[in-house]
């Protein structure tokens, strides 16, 4: 051997021994910290994973057997029945509002966590948001010592972070065994309300910090042996305003995931429990494949929504919300970038899995209602985000209100997906314009006419209007958009717990309508006034009052924006009682007339911290019309009448926005006039136009206006994002986090500039 | 006739001359691998023309009118029927959207597969209580 070739084996030598040592360190540091974990928060792993958990060996082998499908079909719709009766027993012995209105949902999910059968009723965004809990159960507590997974184990959770809507959202999860082994889960979702935030109702807009949005559970351990621990549900009655309803919704939900697993058991002895898990496995994994045969029928390429948000419900500014759908053979992308970073101190921003959920349920309701409602609906579908922005925030921001972005982030779905639908071959429901997308409503909180400390939601969210379809108008205050059969309740049963009347209560409110050839499904009012205790406060929750929230499809007109009226200084009960000819059953007659002497009338945007509210003071908001379809002139002139008829619309709107002519004292339609005048109306636009060219040189800016103050990309350039003025702007990719100065400071330094003004004057 | 496949319920594509249609007076609107926008008349509006205030302007802010510091609403028409194919609501100054970019030589591929691209659009199904869904029997009634 030569001197060099020595050198260089000893050399290959002592790297292969400093090689082996680094390795033997690696390893060391790597079992340190794994035994020395100091806090398990949100598994990125399991947040960022929407698809379905990969086959266990219990799965390959039940499949191995090739069951019959319809024997398997009957498997599941006994599965079903389960869940639906877990459902029932849920709406009809929840204490919480939202139980009793639908807003809940309960299921069975394989042994790694999927949802495979949820409730056939219920709030259906959960479909793919409560697996994420499970699979961190299954991953992080299974073989943790201290907590572990044993037959008759209780768990909760609620922080979205962990995967979850929001905190208001409380689930209860019981493990299902067979002979020692886990093979499912029993689960049961309620929107709660009250969860001990800074504001009472479970719903804070005044949050400037996680830590003010009050409990936020990982998943935990309740109860063992199908027993709540007295303990944990004192911490937890403690940690929230109705301790009565925190540990009354825990039994019921105990009750009902331990019936789940007493049906699944049954289903188990009678069919076997290959044949179940078979069952359960292969309804993921058809839905799966069949979703992607679904959108290989769709037609290539990229449609571009957007909807501005214009609020943090703290104050207005222009939130963008910026889609790509992006298809592509089998693969369907919700590309979000260039959306609104996210706020640092307003609870406006939506944790990534959350707005997966919301986007899944588009698909369950909107687009393939006819598939089995499971997880797998989502699977193949991606989404797009960049990271820190309003669509997918960090782990400290606030994310109490994700509705206020990732709603808007459904409505630029609905919109966007109706153009894929249109031309495809086979549709699986009717195309529709958005839905009305904000929970317009009350929240409210204080001591009852009973003296019970409550803090919770009206159910007139669950009102919003439907969107106007291709064929038929929009239904009016029909249902929510996250769940198809949602209640709005009976308001004389709400009076009798909260001590609050709603004088005026689902009234369609004239010309709050998305016009079109279609019309949108029209909201109604609501009037409240505090009644019968010295401490009650409402607050409201809800974007769109300086730019539509909804919007219209080709052709069709959004929706209107809205305000949230106030009245001070009369007590309205005395006014009824002394002189009940100055009431006025509309808001907008309310505010037009001024009837009230004493009183002081107010607009504002909808979005209304907590706020105490004497007795007799009015509030008064509106729900809001689900977007038009089509061109106003090919709405047929009748049903502009018919409208008309029902005082939906005034002669304002049916001779301006539809060009109908008619005579207004019998409403007889003069079909040759409108004719006519729809004819002119033609030519005008024709005549007004302008190109394309020419629109662009006139009306275009290159960079967002000084006001409003605007947050997201400008125009198709995603990479930069602005941060509320055309000045501060970073890259997408390097997006900080929005901090907001408090409303109330600013208000104070305007009024003192304009003290200052007044005085060198 | 050349094949034709309806985008949307005013715009259709035709796959021979891959032009963007009216689909009310068959004008031509433009190149369908561009955006159908530029072919289109623009008409930018107050949105107080459309959204009337239905409270008192002159004594409150909010008042059910979007705010025109903060909305313009963008018509598009046809420019030879004056149909109003599309309708945009921007921050003033935002430029509009290329709605829909169509991948033409992927479509004309899809036709082959699915020819009832081809004829007029069905709206979609009315919401019936009679299917059982857990059969998958929809599953299987294509491909």
């Amino acid at each position: 051997m030569s001197a060099a070739k020595s050198s260089a084996a000893q050399k290959s030598a002592a790297k292969s021994t400093r090689d082996s040592e680094a390795e033997r360190e690696r390893k060391l540091v790597d079992e340190f910290l794994d035994s020395t974990t100091l806090f398990l928060g949100p598994d990125p792993e399991i947040m960022n994973e929407h698809g379905l958990y990969p086959r266990t060996e219990a799965e390959e082998k039940a499949l191995a057997n090739g069951y019959d499908d319809d024997l398997l079909a009957q498997v599941r719709d006994t599965l079903n029945a389960g869940t639906n009766e877990g459902f029932e027993m849920l709406e009809q012995m929840g204490a919480a509002p939202g139980a009793k209105w639908g807003d809940l949902i309960t299921g069975i999910y394989t042994a790694g966590g999927d949802l495979v059968i949820p409730s056939a009723s219920g709030v259906l965004i959960f479909s793919s948001l409560s697996h994420h809990a499970l699979k961190f159960i299954n991953k992080y507590w299974t073989d943790e010592p201290t907590v572990g997974v044993k037959p008759g184990d209780v768990f909760m959770h609620n922080d979205s972070r962990y995967g979850n809507i929001h905190n208001t959202d409380q689930s209860m999860y019981v493990p299902i065994f067979h002979k020692g082994t886990l093979v499912a889960w029993a689960g049961a979702i309620v929107h709660e309300g009250e969860n001990g935030a800074v504001e009472p109702g479970g719903m804070p807009s005044a949050a400037e910090s996680t830590y003010e949005e009050g409990l936020k559970m990982p998943p935990i351990k309740v109860g063992e042996n199908y027993q709540l621990r007295r303990d944990m549900v004192t911490f937890l009655q403690n940690s929230v305003r109705e301790p009565k309803l925190q540990y009354e919704d825990m039994k019921v939900k105990l009750f009902v995931c331990r019936r789940i697993e007493e049906r699944f058991n049954a289903a188990v002895e009678n069919y076997g429990l290959e044949v179940v898990i078979a069952a359960m496995r292969k309804g993921l994994e058809d839905v799966e494949a069949e979703v992607k045969r679904r959108i290989r029928a769709y037609p290539d390429g990229t449609v571009r929504t957007v909807v501005i948000a214009d609020g943090t419900l703290r104050e207005n500014v222009a939130v963008k919300v910026n889609l790509e759908l992006v298809c592509k053979g089998d693969e369907l992308i919700f590309d979000f970038r260039g959306s609104s970073p996210e706020f640092a101190n307003r609870c406006n921003n939506t944790v990534l899995a959350s707005l997966k959920g919301m986007i899944c349920q588009l698909f369950l309701t909107f687009v393939w209602p006819d598939l089995p409602r499971n997880q797998a609906v989502f699977a193949p579908i991606k989404v797009i985000c960049d990271p820190r922005s309003a669509l997918a925030s960090s782990y400290e921001t606030p994310n109490a209100q994700s509705m206020m972005t990732f709603f808007p982030a459904f409505c630029c779905g609905q919109k966007a997906i109706a153009h894929l639908i249109y031309p495809s071959s086979r549709k699986y429901t009717k195309v529709v314009a958005p839905w009305f997308c904000m929970i317009s409503t009350f929240i409210y909180g204080g001591v009852t006419q009973r003296g019970e400390v409550v803090g919770n939601v009206c159910a007139d969210l669950n009102g919003m209007g439907g969107g106007a379809r291709a064929d038929a108008d929009g239904e009016h205050g029909i249902a929510p958009i996250f769940s198809a059969m949602a209640d709005t309740g009976e308001q004389e049963v709400n009076e009798q717990e909260v001590p609050f009347l709603q004088l005026v209560s689902k009234k369609i409110l004239k010309d709050n309508q998305a016009f079109g050839k279609y019309r949108g499904g029209m909201g109604y009012e609501m009037m409240v006034a505090t009644k019968d205790s010295e401490f009650w406060g409402f607050m409201v929750t809800c974007l769109g009052s300086k730019f539509p929230i909804t919007q219209g499809l080709f052709g069709g007109y959004a929706c209107p924006t809205y305000p949230l009226c106030k009245v001070k200084g009369d007590d309205i009960y005395e006014v009824m009682k002394n002189t009940p000819e100055h009431f006025r059953h509309s808001m907008v007659e309310v505010m037009n007339e001024q009837p009230f002497k004493n009183s002081e009338y107010s607009t504002h945007h909808m979005g209304l911290q907590y706020e105490l509210a004497k007795r007799g003071e009015l509030y008064m908001i509106s729900q809001g019309s689900g977007g038009g379809y089509g061109d106003v002139l090919e709405r047929e002139p009748e049903s502009v009448l018919e409208d008309l008829r029902n005082d939906l619309i005034s002669h304002a709107v049916a001779q301006d926005i539809y060009q109908v002519c008619y005579d207004e004292e019998t409403l007889a339609l003069d079909a040759k006039a409108t004719e006519k005048a729809r004819k002119e109306t033609r030519k005008k636009r024709i005549k007004k136009g302008m190109t394309y060219k020419q629109f662009m040189k006139k009306h275009v800016r290159k960079t967002p206006p000084d006001y409003p103050p605007f947050y997201g990309c400008w125009g198709s350039d995603r990479d930069t994002i602005y941060a509320g003025s055309p000045d501060i702007k970073t890259r997408a990719d390097a997006i900080q986090p929005i901090m907001m100065p408090n409303p109330k400071d600013v208000r104070i330094a305007k009024l003192e500039a304009e003290i200052k003004k007044l005085r060198s004057a | 006739m050349s094949k034709r496949v309806c985008m949307t319920e005013y715009l259709a594509i035709d796959l021979d001359k891959e032009r963007w249609l009216c689909r009310r007076c068959e004008h031509d609107i433009g190149d369908a691998n561009d955006d159908y926008k530029k072919g289109l008349l623009l008409n930018p509006r107050d949105p107080g023309e459309i959204h009337k205030p239905l409270i008192d302007p002159d004594k409150y802010e909010f008042t059910f009118q979007p705010d025109a510091r903060w909305c313009q609403i963008v018509e598009f028409y046809c420019p030879n029927c004056g149909t109003m194919v599309e309708v945009e609501y921007l921050i003033p100054g935002h430029p509009p959207l290329y709605q829909h970019e169509v991948d033409i030589k992927a479509l004309k591929k899809q036709v082959k597969k699915y020819p009832q691209m081809l004829e007029e659009p069905d709206i979609g199904p009315d919401v019936s209580a009679r299917h059982d869904h857990s059969r998958h029997e929809h599953m299987r009634r294509e491909d």
